[in-house]
């Protein structure tokens, strides 16, 4: 038997070991949690100065500004008793509208200004699975003011 | 000693994994507390669904307990909460009014004749601004409002008869019921 | 009237499975044949009814029957026939009703083709395979009927999600689900393995060739949803580590690390207990990959149904069925104890390796798909763990595991005997890390430490892999199916490693604002924005952009990405357009209008990124070959002892 001892034990000492490190190695990423915070939350102080979280909400109406032929966009994110500006230069998702809630991935600045790397419309569908929560919480329609 | 120990340990690590899942299922993600409750209802004041001339608003039905339900014709949830909702006006307990958000106000009114009305009023909020001051984010959504005016619960999706009797009689109950 | 035939067929199906499940064990427990027959009998009625219940929601789909409301809220009239059909399992209901399909496939398959096995077990197999069955039977009659009435009828149907209206819809949930459900005969037969107390290891025999076949399934399944999600999503991501795409992996882990465990316990009669729990556990994950999107606990923005009602049931039943099994192998585990032992460089140590890392990367996703929940169930704050700590955790494991891939092929059981490879491994160890310096340093214009790792143990693999065969037909011997099975499937391995490592070491991607004319560059690529206009399809409208490709002032191709609106009303949809080549895919989608006569473009260049596919194809394909090796289609069980002794010989 203890032949098969020592081989258990080498194999879960090497295991261990190279579990160890990726855990390790993940921690130094700090991205890797990631945190979220409403924007009332912010507003309390609540979310880390410079690094990267996430904050969520409604996209205010009339809030979304582009410059002409830029892709740099602004708007504000709500959760309808605080809210935050939002800076964002890229493509924005299929999904994003305004009074349609959002996600946005990125961190603060000093002047209050949310910078972000990366915005998800909530129920953003990209992934195949369907979602029936369309059912329980269906979005608005494409046509009316905008 | 421990050799005999081992093999329980995958369904010791199993059964905790459960205690967690029971845990988690209580805490229904989609319960999201809106900032709203506590809070007074925001005022509005829009036109009826059936009479553009007519006002509908939140101050109609200040003074008692009261329903919003925001709903369209072009969301599937609220078709399948219709039959609810028409059970609840019928137990007359607590008036409801609609809110048909961001709707085409012709089919809104065929809606209500060919399913039923179970509203004593409907807002007519095609631009969707008051929805958005409520928090609205997805239909169906239905809050209750106190006598005082504030909001007492926010109720996201479908609405059934379990999730009344659960979630919006205690509310109703400790208000005092109704008339 | 379909409708409600479906749903009597579904109660049908149930009763069935009650019959199949009862008399299958009890007649085993009790050895008695006419009940075992019955038990057998019962499969048969159990998949006639599924598929009738199956066929009538598809002919409610085809028809546009929307007074079902299943129909109603995925389909709708314009929706071209061939989409009515697959979105069947479109949603919540109906794929459930395909897992039900493919549970009742295997069932009737294990059944009708596993004469060879003894009468008991077999019995035992299959009871066990009911009781399964009923589970999903009973969750879809009392939360999930997809036959529910639409009362009054739609008089249109909300329509099926765009993003779903694509032709792998019609491929990808039936593999996919044929993977994960196949995985419940490997449990049926580790279950019955351990009801019976066997201490033989002829159930690994009997066990691998389906364990190969829900693998292969499995393989190919994943790799058609990650194909999907590049091209549909618009943004050429590949892989999300989403919980529900970790859902279908973690069980092809476990399933993996079972392939190769299995070989051991069948030759060797080793590792008895833990290919057992291996076994339980690649069911276990994929049903609880099942309760994770479905049940609300998890929130996926890409998730099903947000039900508690439906969540508990799927809790009660996993309980109950991963419950059950794990309890199980803690009362007959310790009985089973196997002497051989085993030289440090043989075999047998290499598959413990593959084994342990497999798994240990498996518990680091699992860790971190359940962390938001205990983290939230603690009432410790909403947390989402990214793609950093999912990529750090399963590629830190698996660059020792691709090391000793390549060695461990060459093993033999039981003897260290690797110094006659020595050298040529060596050579090609060396000859991998000469060609991927140069190679990379060429084609990508510099060189990247990852990237020379990745294509390192890449050619590493690939030049083992290859050895066997090649080896084998220049002594002129013949190359028996397993063998050449293997190396197929490992030189796969490599050709994934190789796309993984160009797609993430020398990918550009770039938001771009183009006018008409403009032209933007990457990766030495010029895309140029040559026109926009309004196009049609059957069932939506759309903005159609030209972007004209070429490289040093020669055309390449003209992509066609378009941005769709489709008539059901709802977010517009992107179509990227893409151009193949053999070393690189050109990528290109449309964003939205920027006014000034711009418009967002998103342009990518995706080096190597079909052989990520290709491989995954490839290691389905040698799955494959090996499953159909003639061993298994051997008529008649032989003893263990003549197995192991016969093993020998061959080997």
């Amino acid at each position: 038997m203890t032949p098969r001892r020592k081989r258990m034990l080498a194999v879960l000492a090497v295991v261990s070991g190279v579990g160890a490190a990726a855990i390790l190695a993940s921690f130094a990423f700090e991205e890797n949690l990631l945190y979220f915070y409403s924007p009332t939350q912010v507003h309390a102080g609540e979310a880390p100065d410079g690094r990267t979280f996430r904050v969520g909400g409604l996209v205010t109406s009339g809030s979304v500004q582009r410059a002409e032929g830029s892709l740099e966009v602004r708007f504000v994110v709500t959760d309808n008793l605080e809210s935050v500006p939002v800076r964002y230069t890229g493509l924005l998702p299929d999904l994003f509208r305004e009074g349609q809630g959002i996600i946005a991935h990125g961190r603060l600045t000093e002047s209050g200004d949310f910078i972000a790397d990366e915005v998800l419309a909530k129920h953003d569908e990209n992934y195949m699975p369907p979602e029936v929560a369309a059912t329980l919480h269906t979005p608005a329609p494409a046509r009316t003011t905008q | 000693m421990k050799k005999n120990l081992r093999p329980l340990l995958p369904i010791a690590l199993f059964a905790g994994l459960i205690v967690f899942f029971i845990i988690g299922l209580q805490k229904d993600p989609s319960r999201i507390d809106s900032p709203l409750i506590g809070k007074p209802a925001p005022a509005f004041a829009l036109e009826a669904l059936d009479n553009p001339a007519v006002q509908v608003g939140s101050g109609d039905l200040a003074g008692r307990p009261w329903l919003l339900n925001v709903w369209a014709t072009w969301c599937g949830g609220c078709r399948q909460e219709h039959t609810t909702l028409l059970e609840i006006a019928r137990e007359g307990r607590v008036p409801m009014m609609g809110l048909n958000w961001r709707d085409d106000r012709s089919l809104a009114l065929q809606w209500l004749v060919k399913l039923g009305n179970p509203y004593v009023s409907v807002a007519y909020d095609p631009e969707g601004r008051t929805a958005i001051d409520w928090g609205v984010y997805g239909a169906p959504e239905t809050f209750l409002i106190g006598a005082d005016g504030k909001v007492l619960h926010k109720q996201i999706g479908i609405m059934t008869a379990e999730i009344w009797r659960r979630d919006f009689l205690p509310l109703l109950a400790a208000q005092g019921g109704g008339p | 009237m379909i409708p409600e035939i479906g749903h009597f067929a579904l109660v049908m199906a149930l009763l069935f499975a009650m019959v199949q499940s009862f008399f299958g064990l009890a007649g085993a427990a009790r050895g008695q044949a006419a009940w075992m027959g019955a038990g057998r009998s019962a499969v048969t009625g159990q998949f006639v009814f599924v598929a009738i219940a199956f066929a009538a929601l598809a002919w409610s789909f085809i028809q546009k029957d929307f007074s079902v409301l299943y129909v109603a809220t995925n389909s709708n009239s314009e929706l071209p026939v061939f989409f009515r059909f697959a979105a069947v399992w479109g949603a919540h209901e109906g794929s459930l009703l395909l897992w039900a399909l493919c549970l009742a496939g295997w069932s009737l398959a294990v059944t009708a083709l596993s004469s060879s096995l003894q009468v008991r077990f077999r019995s035992r197999v299959i009871g066990i395979l009911g009781l399964i069955s009923i589970g999903f039977m009973l969750f879809m009659l009392t939360t999930s009927n997809p036959f529910d009435r639409l009362v009054p009828a739609a008089l249109e149907g909300k329509d099926l999600n765009p993003l779903l209206q694509d032709f792998a819809l019609t491929i990808h949930p039936p593999i996919l689900y044929l993977g994960y459900v196949g995985f419940s005969v490997a449990f049926a037969f580790g279950c019955a393995t351990l009801l019976e107390g066997r201490l033989d290891s002829a159930w690994a025999r009997w066990t691998r060739p389906w364990t190969l076949a829900a693998w292969l399934f499995l393989t190919v399944g994943i790799a058609l949803g990650s194909w999907w999600a590049y091209y549909e999503l618009g943004w050429g991501g590949w892989w999300f580590w989403d919980p529900v795409e970790n859902a279908s992996f973690m069980p092809w882990l476990a399933g993996t690390a079972l392939i190769h465990s299995l070989a051991v316990t069948e030759k060797r009669g080793l590792f008895k207990s833990w290919t057992l729990l291996l076994a339980v556990s690649a069911f276990s994950l994929s049903l609880l990959g099942t309760f994770l999107v479905r049940s609300g606990v998890l929130v996926s923005v890409h998730a099903f149904a947000t039900d508690p009602a439906r969540g508990l049931f799927i809790l009660a039943f996993l309980t109950v069925v991963i419950g059950g099994a794990l309890a199980l192998y803690a009362w007959r585990a310790p009985q089973l104890k196997s002497n051989a032992g085993f030289e440090l460089a043989a075999r047998e140590s290499f598959v413990l390796f593959n084994n342990a890392f497999l798994v240990a990367a498996l518990c680091l996703i699992l860790l971190g798909t359940l962390y938001p929940l205990f983290m939230d169930a603690m009432e410790l704050g909403k947390v989402s763990v990214g793609p950093p700590y999912f990529n750090m955790v399963f590629l830190v494991p698996m660059v020792p595991l691709l090391l000793l891939l390549g060695i461990g092929m060459h093993a033999v059981w039981k003897k260290s005997r690797l110094q006659p490879v020595r050298s040529r491994l060596l050579g090609i160890a060396a000859a991998g890390f000469a060609i991927a310096v140069i190679a990379g340093a060429a084609v990508y214009g510099e060189i990247r430490p990852m990237a020379t790792i990745g294509f390192t143990l890449a050619l590493w693999v690939m030049g083992s892999s290859l050895m066997i065969p090649l080896a084998r037909l220049r002594a002129g011997q013949a190359v028996p199916g397993a063998v050449l099975g293997m190396a197929i499937a490992h030189f796969g391995v490599g050709v994934v490693t190789l796309g993984i490592t160009g797609v993430q070491s020398f990918k550009i991607e770039e938001d771009v604002a183009l006018a008409v004319g403009d032209t933007a560059t990457i990766g030495g690529y010029d895309f140029r924005l040559a026109a926009l206009r309004d196009a049609r399809g059957p069932n939506y409208v759309a903005v159609e952009a030209d972007v004209v490709i070429s490289k040093d002032g020669a055309e390449i191709t003209t992509l066609r990405p378009q941005k769709r609106l489709y008539n059901s009303g709802g977010n517009p949809m992107t179509e990227a357009g893409i151009q193949v080549g053999p070393g690189r895919d050109l990528f290109a989608a449309l964003g939205e209008d920027l006014g000034q006569g711009r418009w967002s473009l998103r342009l990518q260049y995706k080096p190597l990124i079909r052989y990520i596919w290709l491989g995954a194809l490839l290691i389905a394909l040698g799955g494959g070959i090996a499953g159909l090796d003639r061993r298994y289609r051997r008529a008649t069980a032989a003893a263990p002892g003549l197995e192991r002794a016969a093993a020998e010989v061959t080997r």
